[in-house]
């Protein structure tokens, strides 16, 4: 089964504001309420069809994404995204514990802003279903912009409700909830550099396993056997993040992130980021960055138990293990339709790269050969195997246009 | 008389007790040519972030606070 989290809603596009002054806010000062200086306006009618393909560690997953925004009237603006992953998963869990399998995902989400004055609340729902998991969503969001529109401020919450089953047992069904605190700040510092600093907290509630994955553990005969994980049912996560942006004194810009993340299982991570984004001419805007990404185990998890039931919790998913990965993106998009085409205000076509590689530190290979009914064997004595790492390619193919 | 006296002392007074309150944009509106350029924008093409974000975090154990929107004018 495919890692599944909280369907992930479409992210807000990009807001503006234009500039009101008035007597009306000169008045409103006088009477002791700071009432911004400025109005705000709703994200651009646009639209977006991208194809993703990521490939790696055995996995292939691609699909569609399609994202489109209509304004209504002034205060109102709605959006819509479908999105598809077709999953065939051979991963290092999979091959030796399991069958390869294949899975087909569909998220749809839906969701709108509505302007008032300075603020813009906004809302969104997200359904994702696949043939042994569904999650629902739901978004509530606000933002304010405030002292002459270098300062904004916002704040939102999510709630989630997960149903797991299993393919191998129709009778099996177990509940998650989820909910999500966003805070965040965006900072213009200079007429060339502005910040944006978000502080993220994420409590989930009940079944938390995979159903399929399994630990493995001494049999005190010199080999290993597996039995089912056993997670907490209840984890608490904390991450703050610092994110900067510098307009060079030629028309480029480069862009920083550092984020800190902790949580109740025990995992400390860390992720640093840094890109730089150079228009070509008037058509072209081409760009690249690095990125790089660590974390220490969860506090119950172990790659080999000394023996079964070690302990109240057990788990062997890589994702909770130590870890470091790293990796370059590339990207280039051709702005096209700049004067218009029917009912096209502008348009461009965009291709983005991204090459990762993952080293674990404390999760081992035991598919470094195959017997010839082309079944896993692992190396060396029990704890001694080859670590594990992979590493992945990701495409996103799109073509955006505004209206 | 009394009135028209009044009248250039009120947007005065007006703009003094606003200052107050207010802190005076230390970037003025007719600076902002390179913060409104799309480059400067920390999310701007929502539906590809939103995928990139989706892959790390199946990855990765850390989540939150990616931060969405954002940049340009400062607005986000």
């Amino acid at each position: 089964m495919a890692r599944r989290e909280e369907a992930a809603v479409a992210a807000a596009a990009t807001e503006r504001r234009r500039h009101r002054f008035g007597w009306r806010l000169l008045a409103a000062g006088a009477l002791g309420f700071c009432l911004p200086l400025t109005a705000a306006v709703l994200p651009e009618d646009r639209a977006d069809a991208l194809f993703h393909a990521y490939s790696g560690g055995g996995l292939d997953v691609n699909g569609p994404s399609i994202l489109a925004r209509k304004q209504l009237g002034k205060f109102t603006s709605l959006f819509g995204n479908y999105y598809v992953d077709s999953i065939s998963s051979a991963t290092i869990d999979v091959v030796t514990t399991a069958s390869p399998y294949t899975e087909y995902r569909e998220e749809k989400t839906v969701g709108g802003d509505f302007l008032y004055e300075k603020s813009i609340f906004s809302l969104s729902f997200t359904n994702s279903e696949e043939s042994d998991f569904s999650a629902n969503a739901a978004t509530f969001g606000i933002s304010h912009s405030m002292f002459g529109d270098l300062t904004t401020i916002s704040l939102g919450y999510g709630q989630g409700w997960d149903t797991i089953g299993m393919s191998t047992d129709p009778e099996f069904e177990r509940k998650a909830d989820r909910q999500r605190y966003r805070l965040g700040l965006s900072q213009v510092l200079t007429k060339n550099s502005l910040i944006n600093l978000n502080y993220e907290l994420i409590t989930d509630e009940g079944y938390l396993n995979n159903p399929y994955r399994s630990v493995r553990f001494l049999d005190g005969s010199g080999g290993y056997q597996y039995q089912s994980e056993v997670y907490p049912n209840t984890r608490t996560s904390h991450a703050l993040g610092l994110k900067a942006l510098y307009y060079l004194p030629y028309r480029a810009a480069i862009h920083g992130e550092i984020r800190g993340y902790t949580d109740t299982w025990g995992i400390n991570g860390f992720i640093g980021e840094i890109g730089y984004i150079h228009p070509l001419g008037r058509d072209w805007t081409l760009e690249a960055g690095y990125r790089y990404y660590t974390q220490n185990a969860a506090s119950f998890y172990s790659d080999l138990y000394p023996r079964k039931d070690a302990q109240n919790y057990l788990a062997r998913d890589k994702e909770l293990s130590t870890y470091y990965d790293h990796g370059i993106s590339l990207g280039a998009s051709w702005h096209f339709a700049r004067h218009g085409w029917g009912f096209i205000d502008k348009a461009s076509l965009n291709l983005k790269y991204n090459y990762l590689n993952f080293s674990y530190q404390d999760f081992r290979d035991l598919c470094t050969k195959k017997d010839a009914q082309g079944r896993c064997q692992s190396e060396g004595a029990p704890g001694s195997e080859p670590l594990y790492g992979f590493s992945a390619n990701v495409l996103r193919l799109f073509v955006s246009i505004w209206y | 008389m009394k009135h028209v006296l009044f009248r250039p002392v009120l947007p005065v007074l007006l703009a003094a007790l606003l200052a107050g309150c207010a802190i005076e944009p230390w970037v003025k509106p007719y600076e902002r040519a390179n913060l409104a350029d799309p480059i400067m924008s920390f999310s701007r093409d929502p539906v590809a972030d939103s995928y990139i974000n989706h892959v790390y975090e199946a990855r990765e154990g850390a989540r939150g606070a990616e931060g969405g929107g954002g940049g340009g004018c400062g607005c986000n």
